[in-house]
């Protein structure tokens, strides 16, 4: 009974698999969108819009698939062989990967699309309980004695690498500030941080569920996320004086593409996330556009902060990965006595 | 190893299937974890394994897992004996509880039991009163590896114990013994070889379980990181032969536990078989 169920349908899969590369016109183009975890309801609506773009201006019709998971995790199943035509993820790092470990894009994929391949972009913010209790103001006020600080573990989750770097971006930009003063504040930091979560969604239950902590640092849109699900009546925002700007880099994967000839509408489909309705969806979601006219828009949404970028203080991510993440590094002296 | 008599045929074929089948499930995909390692130098190779992160990790795993599995052992007995000796109202649903943790997506076990034993849960908030802090602390990861592990334990001794009469018992409480002697010297050796394999399975269980104990342990560095999350953070870092060096260790380590454990448990096998009067 199962079997014959199944032989038909089994039947469509292998065919459907076959005009995937020959690029039929009569069977609808699939794309697959490798993302990471807070993307799925912004890329939900995107990819409706997309379609109906797609299908309006080419008269094709085109299928999006999601997969979403944490950035890092996504990015070793696209190297390890999961056929993305292209790749949203949290930060230009495990973009680069796709380069380094498996040549699946070139080494210059971030300067393919403007504004450094990232269409949208958001920023690190705090989270605190309804009033604002300790009185959290700024980035200072987190390495008070007796505030408890709720981060992922920057190792493990990509996010919060970003959460890492504004607040040694923050030392280290401040009126006498050094590596050796934001090490310092760093380290700090880190003493009030009583759980690594090892992702950022993790650290949102530990804080919103377990009541665990007085401030939770995380993405804007997260923040938002929250602070909309739960009502305003829990928690509130508070934006730091100043703050790294996160750009969450797109990609096409051209190994992929070119294998499946889906290139065209690959492409098309990231260069539609700067159009006007690709922005207002993305402004929507709780990512701040690029478009100032669609910031504009939303002016009254988005707090203006002072924003640096990870070029700006850290020389980009290789950099900021090598001095800060990998193994034996400053985070891990936070935490491992050092041999002497 | 196999007897002279045979009853079914095809010794040749079923042996040679059982090879290919654990050759292609298990030393295959083992061996390649092995060669992965390879590109590292040895030197290498044992600075990533004996980096005191990594020590401080083997420690927590093996001894939060030793411990649970201990714990299964003694409660995990006493549940089994309670299902197969005694009948009560509801006892089939304690029955199909008992097997909730095999089934039970990990990620799940992992936030309700970190929920409980919070500062603000039901249990925490009684615990910390108590002083004993349970979540984010190495003991909370002793408590999810335990839940996880309990199943093993009733599962492969309960088969044994529905197999041992009560006369028995009746047995030996006629010839004198007190109900002491009764456990330690007849029922005890008889399920001692069941208790060593459910032992085993919760160990190894407990070794490599990842989804529920991140949830609790709170994932500190040198205090509450087990190896899996150990071998996460490196693949996250795109080290993979770093990754490997450690899980190699985990393997060579486990691999070795669970021998000695299956020695020890044919000795007791073969104790029980050459008693006298059995």
């Amino acid at each position: 009974m199962s079997f014959r169920v199944s032989f038909p349908l089994l039947v469509v899969l292998v065919l459907s698999g076959c005009s995937k590369s020959s690029g039929d016109a009569s069977a609808p183009v699939t794309l697959l969108n490798v993302s990471y975890d807070p993307t799925r309801e912004l890329y939900e609506d995107f990819n409706t819009a997309f379609a109906k773009h797609w299908e309006a201006t080419t008269g094709k019709k085109v299928s999006i698939r999601q997969s979403h998971g944490g950035s890092g995790k996504q990015a070793r199943a696209v190297i390890d062989g999961l056929e993305a035509d292209v790749v949203t993820l949290a930060l230009a790092y495990d973009v680069d990967m796709l380069h380094d470990k498996a040549k699946l894009i070139p080494e210059d994929w971030q300067k393919r699309l403007e504004q450094n391949s990232a269409p949208y972009t958001s920023t690190i913010v705090f989270v605190v309980r309804k009033g604002n209790p300790k009185g959290i103001r700024d980035w200072d006020d987190l390495v008070r004695e007796g505030i408890s600080v709720i981060t992922p573990n920057p190792k493990t989750s990509g996010g919060a690498r970003w959460n890492y770097l504004a607040a040694w971006g923050h030392a280290l930009r401040k009126p006498g500030g050094t590596e050796a003063t934001a090490q310092a504040y760093v380290e700090k930091l880190f003493r009030n941080v009583p759980v690594l979560d090892s992702g950022a969604r993790g650290a949102t239950t530990t804080f919103a569920e377990r009541g665990l902590g007085d401030v939770l640092i995380a993405w804007e849109n997260e923040a938002f996320l929250l602070t909309d699900e739960v009502g305003r009546e829990r928690f509130e925002i508070v934006v730091p004086s100043e703050s790294i700007l996160a750009e969450p880099p797109v990609a096409v994967v051209d190994h992929n593409v070119d294998k499946r000839g889906t290139r065209a509408v690959a492409e098309a489909y990231l260069r539609y996330l700067y159009s006007e309705e690709g922005q207002e969806l993305a402004a929507r979601h709780h990512y701040r556009p690029r478009s100032a006219a669609v910031a504009q828009r939303h002016a009254a949404r988005f707090a203006d902060v002072k924003l640096f970028t990870i070029d700006e203080a850290f020389g980009g991510w290789r950099k900021a990965q090598a001095a800060h993440f990998d193994d034996g590094a400053v985070f891990d002296r936070i935490y491992v006595p050092q041999a002497r | 190893m196999s007897s002279p008599h045979r009853v079914l045929p095809g010794f040749r074929l079923s042996l040679g299937f059982t090879w290919a089948y654990v050759g292609l499930l298990v030393l295959i995909p083992l061996s390649s974890l092995v060669l992965k390692t390879v590109s590292l130098s040895w030197p290498q190779f044992w600075d990533t394994v004996t980096a005191p992160r990594a020590l401080a990790a083997y420690r927590l795993s093996f001894l939060a897992s030793f411990a649970a599995a201990l714990i299964n052992v003694v409660f995990g007995l006493l549940v089994a004996w309670v299902l197969v000796r005694y009948r009560f109202p509801g006892r089939s649903l304690v029955e199909s509880l008992v097997d909730l943790p095999f089934a039970l997506p990990t990620a799940v076990a992992g936030l309700t039991l970190t929920t409980l034993f919070s500062a603000k849960g039901w249990y925490g908030q009684h615990l910390e009163a108590l002083g004993l802090k349970v979540a984010y602390s190495s003991l909370g990861v002793a408590v999810a590896l335990t839940f996880i592990g309990l199943p093993f334990v009733v599962r492969t001794v309960q088969p044994v114990l529905e197999d041992i009469d009560a006369d028995v018992e009746e047995a030996a409480a006629t010839l004198g013994a007190t109900p002491w002697q009764t456990f330690s010297r007849v029922l005890f050796p008889a399920v001692l070889p069941a208790l060593l394999s459910g032992f085993t399975l919760a160990f190894a269980r407990a070794l490599g379980e990842y989804g529920s104990v991140v949830f609790i342990s709170g994932n500190m560095p040198m205090r509450t990181e087990i190896v899996p999350l150990l071998i996460v953070t490196k693949l996250e870092q795109y080290d993979y032969a770093g990754a490997t060096a450690i899980a190699v260790v985990m393997l060579v380590a486990s691999f070795l536990l669970l021998l000695v454990v299956n020695l020890l448990q044919r000795w007791s096998h073969r104790r029980l078989e050459t008693r006298p009067g059995t």
